[in-house]
């Protein structure tokens, strides 16, 4: 009774997230003497955006390495996949000669949003409801596509032990990418030209007949869709599939002793976490606004692996809120450091192009050593706790009044 | 016999062509408590980790109920109601106590909240624990919390490997007072243990090996008189309580 309670007030909790997100980004559209922060074209946008998108596979990542043990670094493969998979799906059938000029066109001549757009009409409200469609299906299609090849990667690798998992996932990522690069490859992969011109999240911003955005939703698409699979990933952990990753993660040989088949369930775990760091991609291409197989090296994964580790190795709400804070000192908050700085006529030394990454770089270094627990350790922020915390203090001081 | 829970015949482990287990036989019956006594090495180990389907068998067959679960994987032979006590206790460090209980029942579907009360029954401590994680417990906890999780399976036989591994005497006397109660309450037990005068004292049937191969064989009482037995595993000097 008391659990339901609490994940409905944390399921609550995420809405008003949510409601808030597209208050925030509409907040220039409401009042147009907003600060500069809130104006569209914000860092801030930029900053919750990506961060939306890293925090699903930060998680994803953290569903692999901090709750089952197995320390894999194909994360940039999988996502690579995702949104490779979304971009040639869902770029419109009218711009993929433009697209795929090099090559003379694609050979997958089809597109999952004019096929909607067939059936519910391709204009006004039809079309928007044929774009939405198409992307979702996109989406769940690039999860399903990383996913499949994860089962098959994973019956070989997965016999690998830590150390070795780790160098075998980051080769059959590097080796997708270089897959993905190859000319031959030109009709589908558009070779290592990016895809572009198929739906990203400004798409999804509501505009009126003459085209003025009435109501932003750019940056709220991001975040309902990382919700909803972050929301499934906590759930399938507090399952008893999670229970039992987690004595895979604790003693291998306890847990098979009790009955837990180690494959089924790390393979469970391996193509559950990719299906998610695919969607992840596809997410991120739409971010970034086109697919392109140079931007997922594994640089990428240390990057995500950096943000698991600061967040806490096996705790989703550490991940999601690093994810939040290396984002935003990476694409923000650190940023001046990269330009001359003047006070007053006095100029600032060292500050030049590039120094931003030291002064990262020793950030993470500080926080590495003397948080090696990460910010969360493998505890969790409980919202609904929280909450239950927050009222039960309120009626308190009430009574005592 | 239908009585016959387990029946080895003949089994051999090898680990890169060292013979661990050079052919052994023995049985267990409905309602015994058996032991596996012997010295470090000399195979008790990998016997019961044959068993139990984590280490294949280079030879010899195993029957559980009558049945052949020679080679099967633990996941079978788990379902089939053989649980395992691991040896140094093996609990789930970053589970909580209740956590760990419930993994021990992982292939049942049925309710589990009379096993439960069962285990708490026996342990009243591991229910004052139960939102700790597991490895904040003490060694004594732990071992109660590794056969807690064991009973949780609802074993037809409850194999455990030393479980007086490490801890103080007072605490294994205790142990071996659950083991009784268990055993008492209609579970089979196969016990393995270094400890061999106490393993003695709570056994119907015991089994000495040595190399590998059973060197011999009694009821627990004849064991403990025998002079060979009480001068390589009991001290000249056998510890009457």
């Amino acid at each position: 009774m008391e659990k339901k309670k609490r994940s409905f007030s944390a399921l609550i909790c995420v809405a008003v997230l949510l409601l808030f997100v597209v208050f925030l980004e509409n907040l220039s559209a409401i009042f147009p003497q907003v600060p500069q922060v809130f104006m569209p074209t914000s860092p801030l946008f930029t900053v919750l955006k990506k961060a939306a998108v890293y925090s699903l596979v930060a998680v994803s990542m953290n569903l692999l390495n901090g709750f089952t043990g197995l320390f894999s670094l194909g994360q940039a493969g999988f996502m690579l996949l995702g949104a490779y998979t979304y971009a040639i799906l869902t770029v419109p059938t009218a711009m993929k000669d433009q697209v795929y000029y090099l090559f003379e066109g694609c050979a997958f001549d089809f597109s999952l949003v004019d096929m909607f757009g067939g059936i519910f009409g391709s204009e006004g409200a039809g079309g928007a409801f044929s774009m939405v469609l198409g992307c979702l299906v996109a989406l769940i299609l690039a999860g399903a596509v990383a996913g499949f090849f994860a089962y098959l990667i994973g019956i070989p690798v997965l016999r690998l032990k830590s150390d070795y998992l780790a160098i075998a996932t980051l080769g059959f990522a590097e080796i997708l990418r270089a897959i993905f690069q190859w000319q031959k490859l030109g009709k589908i992969t558009n070779g290592a030209n990016m895809i572009k011109g198929f739906p990203t999240f400004s798409s999804f911003n509501i505009t009126n007949s003459s085209g003025v955005e009435v109501l932003r939703l750019s940056t709220f698409v991001p975040f309902l869709i990382s919700s909803i699979c972050i929301t499934v990933i906590v759930l399938l952990i507090n399952s008893s599939y999670g229970r039992a990753f987690k004595s895979i993660r604790d003693d291998e040989v306890a847990a098979e002793a009790m009955g837990v088949s180690l494959f089924k369930h790390k393979m469970l775990s391996f193509v559950i976490s990719s299906f998610f760091a695919g969607v992840g991609g596809a997410l991120f291409a739409m971010y970034v606004a086109n697919a392109q197989a140079k931007a997922f090296t594994s640089v990428m994964t240390y990057e995500i692996l950096l943000i698991v580790v600061i967040g806490g190795i096996g705790s989703v709400s550490g991940s999601v809120l690093a994810t939040f804070l290396y984002v935003a000192c990476s694409e923000w908050w650190l940023r001046f450091l990269d330009s001359e700085q003047y006070i007053g006529s006095f100029k600032v030394p060292l500050l030049r192009n590039g120094f931003r990454m030291v002064v990262f770089s020793v950030v993470i270094m500080i926080i590495v050593l003397f948080f090696s627990q990460g910010i969360m350790g493998n505890h969790e922020i409980n919202l609904g706790a929280l909450i239950d915390k927050i009222t039960r203090r309120s009626k308190r001081s009430e009574r005592k009044q | 016999m239908s009585d016959q829970v387990l029946k080895i015949d003949d089994l051999k482990v090898s680990y890169g062509g060292i013979e661990a287990v050079r052919g052994i036989s023995f049985d267990v019956k409905a309602g015994e408590i058996v032991t596996l006594i012997g010295a470090n090495g000399a195979g008790k180990s990998s016997i019961l980790r044959t068993i139990s389907g984590l280490v294949k068998p280079a030879g010899g067959s195993v029957f559980l109920e009558g049945e052949d679960i020679t080679g099967k994987d633990s996941t079978f032979i788990v379902s089939k109601g053989l649980m395992m006590v691991p040896e140094g206790r093996k609990i789930f460090p970053n589970l909580t106590v209740l956590e760990n209980l419930k993994i021990g029942a992982y292939l049942r579907n049925d309710d589990i909240s009379k096993d439960l009360e069962r285990v708490y029954g026996y342990f009243p401590r591991l229910r004052e624990r139960s939102w700790q994680e597991g490895g904040t417990l003490s060694g004594g906890e732990q071992q109660m919390l590794a056969v807690g999780r064991a009973l949780m399976g609802r074993p037809k036989l409850l194999m455990m490997d030393e479980p007086s591994l490490g801890l103080a005497p007072i605490v294994v006397q205790g142990i071996f007072e659950i083991i009784r109660q268990i055993n008492s309450a209609g579970t089979t037990v196969l016990l393995i243990e270094q400890n061999a005068n106490m393993a003695l004292h709570v056994a119907n049937r015991a089994y000495v090996i040595e190399n590998g191969k059973i060197s011999m064989e009694g009821t627990g009482k004849e064991l403990l008189e025998d002079e060979k037995v009480k001068a390589a595993y009991l001290g000249t000097v056998s510890h009457k309580e």
